[in-house]
Formats: C-alpha cells, sequence, structure tokens
C-alpha cells in the first residue's frame, strides 16, 4: 500500500522519444495520437480509393482482377469508417470534451489510451490480410460481410472478423469514456442543456455507438460460429436465414452513419457561430433534433434492406422511419441558416468547411431521401448512386466538417498559426475534387451502373472519368492538408489562446497545462 | 491531486493500454491462426491471452489499491458509475442480438422456409427445430435415437436454477443492505452465500449442457436450436462466471475491510452485474427452455 501510494503521489516523471507516447495517458496526446492515426489511415484508405478509381477510368480489366477489386473495396470501407473518420472524430472528443466541459482530463485517462491502442494492432491486422493472397487474401465480401458470400474466404476473413471486433471493443471503450466524462466531470454550471454542441453530439453519438457497436460484434461473433463452429445461424438448411446478418448488420450501419455524422454537425455548429459573431441560433432546438435523430436512426435499419424482400408493412415502417429523419436534420440546417443570417460573417477556412458541409449535408441528406423511398430504392439499389450518397455524407460531409474542425481548434491546440492562403487552396481543391468526384456517380446510378463491379458498360465512360479524375484531385489536395499540418506544428507565428474573436467557449478561455483544467472552472452558458 | 486536495485524480503515464492492447490482438492473431489449423496459432494465442490477463488483472488491481488510498473524489464515484451502467447496456445489447437470432428464427425464417414448398417439400415449422436438413425434435426430456434430439425439460434444472438465481439476487441485495447499515457480518455472509449460489448455479448449468450433449444429442450443431440454445446459454453462464469473479473479489475486499457506506464502488457495481445476470436468466428462462 505505501508503494503504491508513493507512485500515485510521484510527480510526474516526462518520458521522451516513443516512450512518451507509448505511455502517454493525458487527453490532448491520446487526442494527437487519435488525429495522427485517422490522418494515416485517411491516406491509406484514400490510396485503396484512389486504386479502384483509377481502375473505373476505363470499362474493361486493365489493373487489377474482380478478386483484388473486391478485397480493395472492402478493406477500403473498413478502413476510412474505422480507422479515419470514427478515430479522427475520436481524437477531436478527446481534445476537446475536456477542454470544452472544463474538465481536468477524460474521466478514464488510462482506458482512453487503451480505446486509442487497440485501433494500430486491430487497422495492422486488418491491412495485413492483403499479404495473404496466397490463403484467399483480404476479406472480399465487402464491409457489409453479408452471409452466406462471406463465409467464403479463408484466413484474411477470420482476421478480419477479429479485428473489427477489436475495433467494436474501442468504441464502445471511447463512447463509455464519453458518456462517464460528461456526465461525471462538467464544470459547475455547465448544466446538460448548456453543453456545447460538439459535445452534446458526441454524447449522443456515445449512446448510439453503446448500443449499435454490440450489433456488430454479435454479427461477426455468429458468423465466426457459422465458418468454424458448425453453429447454423445464417444456414437455411439448418433454419437459419442470411438476411439476420443483414439486420444485425444495418441495425449497426444505419446507426453507424448517424455516430459519423451527429459529431461533424457539432463540429460545425460550433464552427458557424464563431465566423457569424452570433450565438447559435436554437441551441435547445438543434441540440432536441440531434437526439431525435438518434431516436430514429435506431428504428432505420431496414431501409437498407428494402430489396431484399422485406414483408410490404416492413418496408412501410423502415421507409417512414428513415424518411422521418429528414426532419431533425431540416430542424439542425434551418437554424444554421439563422444563425448565419445578418451575422458578420468572415470566411477563414474553417467557416469555408463548414459552408460546405452545409451544403453538402442538405444534398447528401436529399439523396438520403431518396433512396429511403421504397419503390425508388428498388430501383437505386445496388447502384453508382447509393456509393455517391455514401460518400457525400462521409466525405464532403463527415470528413469537411473534421478537417474544418483541425483547422479551426489548429491554433488552440499547437498555439501557432496555420497559413491561411494554403488553408483555402485544400479547401477550394477538396471542394472542387469531391463533386468531381461523387456528383457523376449519382448520375451513373441513376443510369443503372452497378457499384461494387470492376468494369461497365461503354456508355458509362465519360462519367467515369471525371469521378476519377475529381477522386485524385481531392486525393492529392489533402497533401496540402498534410503540409499545413505539419508547418504549423514545426514553428508557425504564434497564436493567442481566444485565436478566433468571434470564439466563444471553455476551450478559449485559459491556456492549460499538458492536461485539461486544474480546479473546476464555473460557467453559465455554453457561451461564457 | 487526490480527493484529500479536492482534486481529479489524473493517473500517470503508463504502458499498460499498450501493454493490453498488444495482448489483445496476439490472442486474435493466434486465435484465428489455430482456427485454420496452423500449428503454432494456439501457442501464441495462449501467449497474448497470457499478456492479456496479467496486465488486465495489474490494472484492476491497481485501481482497487488508488481507491483505498483515497484518490477518488465524488465526482470519480460518479463517473465509474455511468461507466458501469454504459457496459451494462453494451452487454444487454448482446444479449438482444442472441435474443433477437432466436425470435427471428422462431417468427420469421423457419416459416418462411417452410412455406418454400420447392426446396424444403415437407418441413413443417414446429419449434423446436434445427431445421429442414436437421434432427428431429423429439419432446423435451425424452430420449432421442438416431437423427432425433431432445430439448431439456425446463421443470428439471433449469427451474431449480431459476429458484438459485432468485435467492442468491435476494442475497446479493441483503448483502449491500448490509454495507449501508455499517453490518460487516451481514456483508461478508451475504456476498459469501451469493458466491455459493452462484457456483451453484455454473456447475448446474455445465451439467446440463454435458447432459444435452451425452443424453439428447442437442449440441451447437443442432441447427439453429442447438446454435441459438447454446449461444443464449453460454453467453450468459459467460457473464455469470465474470460476476462471480468479481462478487468473489468484492467478498476479498470486504474481507479485508475495505468499502464503507459511502465508498462502496466496487461492492455496488459487482452486485449490479449480479442482478444484470439474474434479469437476463428470466428472459432465458421463459423464451429459451419454456415456449
Amino acid at each position: 500500500m505505501r508503494k503504491l501510494s508513493k507512485a500515485i503521489a510521484r510527480r510526474d516523471v516526462q518520458s521522451i522519444g516513443l516512450l512518451r507516447w507509448l505511455t502517454a495517458t493525458g487527453h490532448k496526446d491520446i487526442g494527437t495520437l487519435y488525429l495522427v492515426f485517422a490522418l494515416a489511415m485517411l491516406f491509406i484508405g484514400g490510396a485503396m480509393a484512389l486504386w479502384l478509381r483509377a481502375e473505373l477510368f476505363a470499362p474493361g480489366l486493365r489493373l487489377m482482377g474482380p478478386h483484388v477489386y473486391n478485397q480493395l473495396l472492402t478493406l477500403h470501407a473498413l478502413i476510412m469508417i474505422f480507422g479515419a473518420v470514427l478515430p479522427a472524430l475520436s481524437g477531436l472528443a478527446s481534445w476537446q470534451i475536456p477542454l470544452m466541459i472544463g474538465a481536468p482530463d477524460m474521466a478514464f485517462p488510462r482506458v482512453n489510451a487503451l480505446g486509442f491502442w487497440l485501433l494500430p494492432f486491430a487497422c495492422a491486422l486488418l491491412l495485413a490480410t492483403l499479404f495473404l493472397q496466397a490463403s484467399g487474401g483480404a476479406p472480399a465480401a465487402g464491409w457489409t460481410f453479408y452471409p452466406p458470400l462471406s463465409m467464403q474466404g479463408g484466413l484474411g476473413a477470420d482476421l478480419a472478423i477479429l479485428a473489427v471486433l477489436m475495433l467494436c471493443v474501442s468504441a464502445a471503450l471511447t463512447a463509455l469514456n464519453a458518456v462517464a466524462t460528461v456526465f461525471g466531470l462538467r464544470a459547475s454550471g455547465m448544466t446538460l442543456v448548456r453543453l456545447p454542441m460538439f459535445v452534446w453530439t458526441w454524447l449522443v453519438a456515445a449512446f448510439l455507438l453503446l448500443v449499435a457497436a454490440p450489433a456488430l460484434a454479435g454479427a461477426l461473433l455468429l458468423q465466426l460460429g457459422d465458418r468454424h463452429f458448425g453453429t447454423q445461424f445464417f444456414d437455411a438448411a439448418g433454419g437459419g436465414d442470411p438476411r439476420f446478418a443483414q439486420h444485425l448488420f444495418w441495425f449497426f450501419g444505419n446507426s453507424a452513419e448517424y455516430i459519423l455524422i451527429l459529431p461533424a454537425v457539432g463540429i460545425v455548429s460550433q464552427i458557424l457561430p464563431t465566423f457569424a459573431r452570433k450565438p447559435l441560433f436554437g441551441h435547445v432546438s438543434t441540440a432536441l433534433a440531434v437526439f431525435a435523430a438518434a431516436c430514429l436512426a435506431l428504428i432505420g435499419w431496414g431501409s437498407h434492406m428494402v430489396a431484399t424482400g422485406l414483408p410490404p408493412a416492413g418496408a412501410l415502417f423502415f421507409m417512414y422511419g428513415a424518411m422521418l429523419a429528414a426532419v431533425p436534420a431540416s430542424v439542425v440546417v434551418f437554424n444554421w441558416i439563422a444563425t448565419l443570417w445578418r451575422g458578420s460573417l468572415s470566411f477563414e477556412t474553417p467557416m469555408l468547411f463548414a459552408l460546405a458541409f452545409v451544403l453538402e449535408f442538405t444534398l447528401g441528406g436529399l439523396a438520403g431521401l431518396v433512396l429511403a423511398l421504397a419503390p425508388l430504392d428498388l430501383q437505386h439499389h445496388d447502384t453508382q448512386s447509393v456509393v455517391a450518397h455514401a460518400h457525400t455524407m462521409l466525405v464532403s460531409g463527415a470528413l469537411f466538417a473534421i478537417l474544418g474542425g483541425a483547422y479551426y481548434w489548429l491554433p488552440r491546440w499547437t498555439g501557432r498559426r496555420y497559413d491561411e492562403r494554403l488553408g483555402k487552396l485544400h479547401f477550394w481543391l477538396s471542394l472542387l475534387g469531391a463533386n468531381l468526384a461523387f456528383l457523376p456517380q449519382y448520375w451513373l446510378g441513376a443510369a443503372g451502373m452497378s457499384r461494387r463491379i470492376p468494369d461497365y458498360a461503354l456508355q458509362f465512360t465519360e462519367p467515369n472519368r471525371w469521378s476519377t479524375v475529381g477522386a485524385f484531385l481531392l486525393g492529392l489536395a489533402q497533401l496540402i492538408f498534410l503540409y499545413v499540418v505539419v508547418r504549423t506544428v514545426r514553428g508557425g507565428r504564434k497564436a493567442d489562446v481566444r485565436f478566433w474573436e468571434g470564439a466563444r467557449g471553455l476551450e478559449w478561455t485559459q491556456r492549460s497545462a499538458p492536461r485539461g483544467f486544474g480546479a473546476g472552472p464555473r460557467t453559465r452558458s455554453p457561451n461564457p | 491531486m487526490s480527493a484529500a486536495d479536492g482534486g481529479y485524480y489524473v493517473p500517470k503515464p503508463t504502458s499498460w493500454p499498450f501493454l493490453v492492447a498488444g495482448g489483445l490482438c496476439v490472442a486474435a492473431l493466434g486465435a484465428v491462426l489455430a482456427l485454420n489449423g496452423l500449428k503454432p496459432g494456439t501457442w501464441i494465442a495462449a501467449f497474448g491471452a497470457a499478456v492479456l490477463a496479467v496486465f488486465v488483472f495489474r490494472w484492476f488491481a491497481r485501481v482497487i489499491g488508488e481507491a483505498e488510498a483515497g484518490v477518488y473524489t465524488p465526482q470519480a464515484e460518479r463517473a465509474f458509475r455511468w461507466a458501469m451502467a454504459g457496459f451494462l447496456l453494451t452487454q444487454v445489447a448482446l444479449f438482444a442480438v442472441l435474443f433477437a437470432a432466436l425470435l427471428y428464427a422462431r417468427r420469421y425464417a423457419l416459416p418462411w422456409i417452410a412455406a418454400n414448398e420447392l426446396l424444403w417439400p415437407g418441413f413443417d415449422a414446429v419449434w423446436p427445430s434445427a431445421g429442414p436438413n436437421g434432427p428431429v425434435a423429439l419432446e423435451p426430456g425424452m430420449l432421442p435415437g438416431p437423427n432425433q434430439f431432445a430439448p431439456l425439460a425446463v421443470g428439471d434444472i433449469p427451474a431449480l436454477n431459476t429458484l438459485i438465481l432468485f435467492a442468491s439476487g435476494i442475497l446479493a441485495t441483503w448483502a449491500y443492505r448490509g454495507l449501508l447499515r455499517e453490518n460487516r457480518a451481514q456483508l461478508l455472509t451475504g456476498l459469501f452465500l451469493t458466491i455459493a449460489c452462484g457456483l451453484g448455479f455454473l456447475a448446474l448449468q455445465a451439467y446440463s449442457h454435458v447432459l444435452a450433449y451425452a443424453e439428447f444429442a442437442l449440441t451447437l450443431k443442432t441447427g439453429i436450436y442447438g446454435a441459438t440454445f447454446f449461444a443464449l446459454t453460454g453467453f450468459h453462464a459467460l457473464q455469470a462466471l465474470i460476476a462471480v469473479i468479481a462478487l468473489a473479489v468484492a467478498l476479498t475486499r470486504a474481507f479485508k475491510g475495505q468499502f464503507q457506506a459511502d465508498r462502496r464502488f466496487g461492492l455496488e457495481a459487482a452486485v449490479w452485474y449480479w442482478h444484470f445476470v439474474d434479469a437476463a436468466w428470466l428472459f432465458l428462462f421463459v423464451f429459451v427452455y419454456w415456449l
């Protein structure tokens, strides 16, 4: 006991070099690890996407066989969702939640570190499957893991299942920590209603994660049973049904869409008021809309399964459930517009990304509304339209919000200014690239081009060319971001604590130590 | 910083998270290799699991030590409670997945298979069922012949186990009340009896699983009935085992004189967990054994 008390009382011994990062527990260090890791995965997953797009540049199989194409397609989705976007949001949470609610750290700093360290190990397992081509290669059934297709594949498929299980554990730990932090460690005076919108959206997303991650874990565990232990959960000969796996997967997947987009909504709700120099319009209604959207997320999974044969009553139920999500989404968008209304707008890089998000979120959301309509979904199912919708929401949506958030908080994190001109260049090239990449896919889908197929009919060539050019533009533009970040960290000009004159919130009030706040500050509003 | 000077306890840098994640990764890798018939897999998995076990154990021991050293403020206790509630929510969701598998098979999958006369002629959707190609189900408790199986009789071990868990739930609450009333003897007796009930339950469950394999030809491979039966009861038994371990840790700590009426999260969490196991069993009893 005495030894332990001594260990607790011992002052921080700051390790240096690699060891510092391996043993880090501070929320800022973990946040940085998350963000750097997410950026690395963005480039790896992005390289896969560019390889796929290069294959689709022209008809015919030119660069790879169908099997390799399927593997890259599967890994691209898994890496981008579980390796890039979700970890980036976790990194922002780790950095910002304690700062924004006036907490000394996340509630469980060591669990925060564990949540992070599971990621590189799991992604290493995932990527290692690419090098197992002799025994079947990487998983090739798509990130949706539909049986009986997913029952094929050897070692790589098993490794991917175990890796994704680890990612589920990581996500659940992150969510637990966020919930415990927000409920346990708020500064006095910060009621739930006064929570900054980024923190509120993360709280809601965390609850979704706690319910949804087990559904994916369950689906994968049952598949592992079918693959190796002789169970017949998904085999009609034994009384099972492969469609049940789809129900489980989409219960997770439909929630996952909201888990990825809600914190992005939160980021944008922080940025817009800062650069409109007005508080967020309708703080409470925005918060309630986010909550309502999360509730709808839990009952909308069947809208992904209309084409696989639901009973008509089920198809209708899920159709209306999914379409209802447009209501809270509209509330949020109108609140944003009202926030901008008669504000003193200025257009720095974070604001540009946030404004683009508003536009693309609306566009992608409307496309989602089309896909949710059961009769139309039968037409659009498994076409490039679905790819376009998903990528509008995840790239022009979640990724743009994350990039905007990164620019927004970069001066706060590093104490230095970033290069505004390069930031704007990055934004405009990204915007151009993303829309050039994804808009043609709506048209291709409507015209009937399938997704997940490496070849296509001649008449689809022209839009595919544009899409590939756009994808490369989008990918290369992210190198500018890398350069901007490195240059800022390496010695940009010094920035004030309250770098943005319009910024409100606890995170801008004091330059804190490596951990967040020591003694809890008091606050009476989300924008002190 | 500690509770004494009013600050939130923030732990020092540590390599345990890295090592736990690494151990889990190695264990997963080894398991996959073993499942695919590659010999060194078992050893790799065992090594990873050992690393995992050692550092998880040290981690929990450390947190208990910190709690006893008095570093956790009421704020920290509140965070712990929320985390435990969140953890139980994930476990509820996992149970929901397995129950969904059972109910989906009964309500949808089997009737759809039965309705398809082209592919599965002559198959009727009568529960219990191992599917059109599986063995035929008998009445519960009957001895099966070749290509037959029988479910366990609900009035037998399952009913007994329900009584045992019901009693243990009351005992756990009684023990917890003992701490609140600062009656140590009640706390220790209650915890001891709860654990005894838990171990009795686990022994009976293990015996019933052996019985299912040996007497009733009911195995993991007995179609959808066997799969859902063993998934649900097996997962529940795993949860019960973990909860018993948590209760045993709580008993050891209580024996050393730890836990106070106002500092009792470790005990509270174990009791919560046990009640969760109890409640889950009620659903199991109704949907798996009875209906």
